[in-house]
């Protein structure tokens, strides 16, 4: 697949700025090493030009920031959407958390972002440029004269690994070709979470969130949380907690988290990508969408806007609780 | 001046931890670094710095203060405190260190605040050069050297050496008790190591930040700054950035009800949460952008306005690394400060 390109996008936003179809762009702002992008709000050519990056650290999901933004500016908001973005984006449709009209998404395809931790795992510390060459990134560092080719299939960020979809299930305009829903092997790590004893299951979960410093950063980043007011920043509701005052409240935050977005979550990691103790939080959500997909049939959230989702839907076919039950003394 | 192969740093460690709890960084499970109290068969990462800073050791996430049990009409009040015992931190970075004085100002300025002064007090702070700096580390520009830490005991890191310097009374006593597992050496090895290290921070890409915009009395000059909307603009408003940080100090108290009483807790508290400072009338700083501006305010400018011209920060790097939109402190400086180009 043609690799899209850091200038096509540049000209595209700014023929759609100069012809007065969007009065502002939402992309990605260079940053100081190469690979700290910022999302960013253009509104000139000169500022595009001069600040506009496209890269493969691009992974930032827009959908959310469309909730913010869509309200600020007269006219409409210019979007990049890689595929996995648009589930997100369709979600938030459904959910009525932003008016379409306000939007001009245009796909763009992905072949997956890196993460900077694994390209820091390879090269070190002391990184001062990063270039794009072909399928690989030349990473050059304060320390070596010469840069080291990494290949970018080799440090692709989680959710990349995991890739569901190749393709877009919402844009105005499409650039580069469409791709296809990939038959991925991403509930295969929550197979084998769910093939541990119980006792090993919750050493796992325990090592893990014990880890969390309560930054909020995966509830902040994650589409599917778009409360006005989150009942944990709430000193109102009774439960607020800044720190968690036991190894009990610790695991409570994540597992609320995890049921409060369960059936509207699209599974696009950025949960997991942005926790700065790099917890694998996508899993927790991930076993629901398995578990839902079992129960209740192949259902993706996002992929298309108005569907009720199984946990608010009612047929005659459902699952009685019982039968989990039962289901629960046979497979785990 | 003594050294000791690295061979021997696990009997060192030891030792140390015969009569103190000994913690320091080591290998988490996701490959990052993090302080865990020593036992036999850890090893010392290897890794730059550990994700959490070690400001966690004088003031811990959330903390225990007091506890009152009702009973009838009586209400009684409880002191939780333990009896702080002796511990060691190893392989403390030359900014951490730094941190701890920033921290010090604030907790042990009167009224001093005796759950921290406790801690302060038996803490013993071993620190460790750095041999490979990131492109994040900017110490430098708040005029630490990475090759001359601080602390209690200094420590130098060669291929096959470690090189130990006592800095204080404490300091001494500590290398005392390890004297079995060291060599008296001239310092030749040590300023070799230093002068390395000089040659990589002038190679770092923030090697030019300055703080010269900066400093007390300079409020007036970047509160209405149009800049503050740009660089907020994409804050998630989590708590990334502020519980990182190793300087950043601000803590919520909180009572917890636990059916018949109350247990009155402190813990860390972030200036980019919506109920950040919330009081009676309601919420002083109402949108993200002025939660943001706080932060950064408050660390090149309102602190050192109260500190003597010291700032906030110490170029540790973590909220370079963490921040999940990568905005920062440098790219405030930049911005604001006059030098983004």
């Amino acid at each position: 697949m043609q690799k899209i390109t850091q200038n096509q996008l540049i000209d595209k936003a700014v023929s759609l700025l100069e012809n007065g179809s969007v009065s502002a762009v939402l992309g990605w702002h260079k940053g100081e090493f190469g690979y700290d992008v910022t999302p960013a709000v253009f509104k000139t050519k000169e500022d595009l030009k001069e600040n506009f990056v496209y890269s493969d650290f691009c992974g930032v999901n827009f959908s959310k920031y469309l909730v913010s933004k869509t309200d600020r500016f007269d006219g409409k908001i210019l979007v990049f959407l890689k595929p996995c973005d648009t589930y997100s984006f369709n979600q938030l449709l459904t959910e009525h958390r932003f008016d379409r009209e306000k939007v001009y998404a245009v796909g763009i395809p992905c072949e997956g972002m890196a993460d900077i931790s694994k390209i820091k795992n390879i090269t070190g510390e002391g990184i001062s440029e990063i270039k794009e060459d072909g399928q690989n990134l030349l990473v050059t560092t304060i320390y070596e004269d010469k840069p080291v080719s990494v290949p970018v299939n080799d440090v692709l960020l989680e959710r990349c690994v995991n890739c569901k979809s190749k393709k877009h299930v919402a844009y105005d305009e499409l650039l580069g070709e469409e791709g296809d829903v990939i038959d991925s092997q991403r509930f295969d790590e929550v197979a084998k979470i769910e093939a541990m004893t119980p006792d090993e299951r919750f050493e796992f979960w325990q090592n893990e969130l014990s880890r969390c410093i309560r930054c909020n950063a995966c509830r902040d980043a994650c589409p599917a949380c778009t409360c006005e007011k989150c009942v944990f920043d709430n000193p109102s509701s009774g439960v607020e907690n800044k720190a968690p005052a036991n190894s009990f409240e610790e695991k409570m935050f994540h597992i609320i988290r995890a049921y409060h977005v369960a059936g509207r979550c699209t599974d696009c990691g950025e949960c997991s990508r942005v926790c700065p103790q790099n917890i694998p939080l996508h899993l927790l959500n991930r076993k629901f969408i398995k578990d839902m997909n079992e129960f209740y049939g192949e259902y993706q959230a996002g992929e298309d806007v108005g569907s009720r989702a199984p946990l608010v839907d009612y047929t005659q076919d459902d699952l009685e609780p019982g039968e989990v039950f039962d289901r629960r003394d046979t497979d785990a | 001046m003594l050294k000791c192969s690295l061979d021997k740093i696990n009997l060192i460690f030891a030792e140390i931890s015969k009569t103190a709890k000994l913690y320091l960084p080591v290998d988490d499970i996701d490959k990052s670094a993090v302080y865990k109290k020593w036992e036999v068969g850890m090893n010392w990462s290897d890794a730059l710095n550990t994700v959490r800073s070690p400001k966690d050791f004088f003031f811990p996430q959330m903390e225990n203060l007091m506890e009152f049990k009702t009973e009838g009409k009586n209400i009684e009040v409880i002191d939780t405190r333990s009896e702080t015992e002796d511990f060691v931190i190893f392989g403390v970075r030359a900014c951490d260190v730094k941190s701890f004085e920033i921290l010090d100002r604030v907790f042990l300025a009167e009224p001093v605040d005796s759950y921290y002064a406790s801690r302060r007090e038996k803490g013993i702070i071993v620190s460790t050069a750095c041999s490979k700096p990131a492109e994040t580390c900017f110490c430098k520009t708040f005029g630490i050297s990475p090759e001359e830490p601080l602390g209690d005991v200094s420590t130098w890191k060669t291929e096959n050496e470690i090189f130990f310097k006592a800095n204080t009374k404490k300091g001494e006593a500590l290398l005392e008790k390890i004297k079995a597992f060291t060599e008296d050496c001239d310092k030749s090895a040590v300023n070799e190591q230093k002068e390395k290290i000089c040659r990589v921070t002038s190679k770092l890409p923030l090697k030019d930040l300055t703080t010269d915009a900066f400093g007390g009395g300079k409020t007036e000059n970047f509160f209405d700054n149009p800049a503050w909307d740009e660089l907020s603009q994409a804050c998630l408003g989590c708590g990334t950035c502020t519980f990182v940080c190793p300087t950043c100090q601000c803590y919520d108290i909180k009572d917890f009800n636990t059916g018949n009483g109350v247990i009155r807790f402190r813990c860390w508290d972030s200036c980019m949460y919506s109920d950040f400072t919330k009081m009676a009338h309601g919420n002083n700083r109402l949108t993200q952008k002025e939660r943001f501006r706080q932060r950064f305010m408050h660390k090149l400018v309102y602190y050192p306005e109260n500190n003597e011209g010291v700032f906030s920060c110490v170029g540790c790097g973590r909220c370079l690394a963490k921040c999940p939109i990568s905005m920062n402190i440098v790219k405030v400086m930049k911005k604001i400060g006059g030098s983004d180009k």
